[in-house]
């Protein structure tokens, strides 16, 4: 039974990198909706700010490539599935604030029409992919890539941003499944949310992100940059002089 | 549009004819039941019962193409398939028009 338990908890924590519904308490999906709520507001007004109409065509394309990118699940044989965002690639070229807005509105569709993704959990998916994401993408970028101007350390500095950015993500996901049974316990002491401790939940998240999807999110990351440093240099949010 | 922006479109839509990769793979590696929703049924066989909150909000929005498929739990994989690639433009279409009327505004306001 402990050891059905553990296979479980891997394959069904997996996917769940866009939680469902019944799985967060009230305490922890209300602040979440919040927090998000109050990432979202602020970069609207950054936006409503600094976009150019050199950016808008790249926005649609920017939420369009990270639904898609989400729909492509990655067997790890025998049991579990997952999936790269593209939330990295988003924040360095068009900016973290910008692919906050664009990351939401992408996990607020899946949620409503596609039901990936709970409602009630809406705050804390945006938080975990739409707001965590980008900003540790996009800082990972540029501290990595230093002052560099286009070569080989740019690239790796694209690679772990995808890479960090997707796995700290899951991170969170694995905190807030795993603080649910200590914070919320029926009577009985049965846990009334996703059932798993954080020294199940975390490493379930966190590891099979590492291991694989954060991989591909770095790839992917590397790839897309290396066609924009040659066909549209200027338009690179986290490369531009004028940037902050 | 640039060449390069047209070139991205057709990306995109290609994703999506092939996007229906990600439910075969994981059915080929016998992963598939990783995808889609655990039902309650399956957290009660794994645990031995099914968490009081979990019961109660797991149906809490009934998604009208719910797991990315129009035809229902069970239905074909051809109809999968389909419904899969569709969903991708619909998921396409509609952050594509969210987007696009949201920058208009913002950047509306800005001018004013």
């Amino acid at each position: 039974m402990c050891h059905e338990g553990a296979a479980f908890v891997v394959f069904y924590l997996e996917v769940t990198m866009h939680i469902p519904d019944g799985y967060l308490s009230p305490q922890t999906f209300i602040p979440l909706y919040g927090v998000s709520a109050g990432f979202i507001g602020l970069a609207l007004r950054k936006m409503k700010k600094e976009l150019s109409h050199k950016q808008i065509p790249y926005l649609a394309m920017a939420a369009a490539f990270s639904f898609l990118i989400m729909m492509f699940n990655i067997p790890i044989p025998g049991g579990t599935s997952g999936h790269a965002v593209g939330g990295a690639i988003i924040a360095i070229l068009l900016g973290p604030w910008v692919a906050v807005v664009a990351l939401s509105v992408v996990l607020i569709i899946q949620a409503l029409i596609f039901g990936d993704g709970g409602i009630t959990a809406i705050g804390a998916n945006c938080f975990n992919m739409a707001v965590v994401m980008p900003f540790v993408s996009y800082w990972t970028f540029r501290i990595i890539r230093g002052k560099e101007k286009a070569g080989l350390r740019t690239l790796a500095a694209s690679f772990l941003a995808g890479y960090v950015g997707l796995s700290v993500a899951a991170l969170f996901a694995g905190i807030e499944f795993g603080i649910q049974p200590i914070i919320a316990a029926g009577p009985d002491g049965r846990p009334l949310y996703a059932p798993y401790p954080l020294s199940v939940a975390v490493p379930a998240m966190a590891f099979q992100h590492m291991l694989l999807f954060s991989v591909i999110e770095g790839m992917v990351t590397a790839m897309l940059l290396k066609h924009f440093m040659k066909n549209e240099a200027e338009l690179i949010y986290a490369m531009r002089e004028d940037r902050d | 549009m640039t060449v390069f922006q047209k070139k991205l479109w057709i990306g995109l839509v290609v994703m999506a004819i092939l996007s229906p990769l990600g439910i075969y793979l994981p059915r080929r590696f016998g992963a598939e039941d990783a995808w889609g929703e655990w039902g309650v049924e399956t957290i009660r066989k794994m645990l031995g019962y099914v968490p009081e909150g979990m019961r109660r909000m797991a149906d809490f929005w009934k998604a009208p193409v719910a797991d990315y498929n129009f035809g229902g739990e069970g239905s074909a994989f051809s109809i999968q398939v389909l419904s899969y690639i569709i969903s991708g433009l619909i998921g396409i279409a509609a952050g594509g028009v969210v987007l696009y009327a949201l920058s208009r505004v913002l950047m509306k306001r800005k001018i004013r």
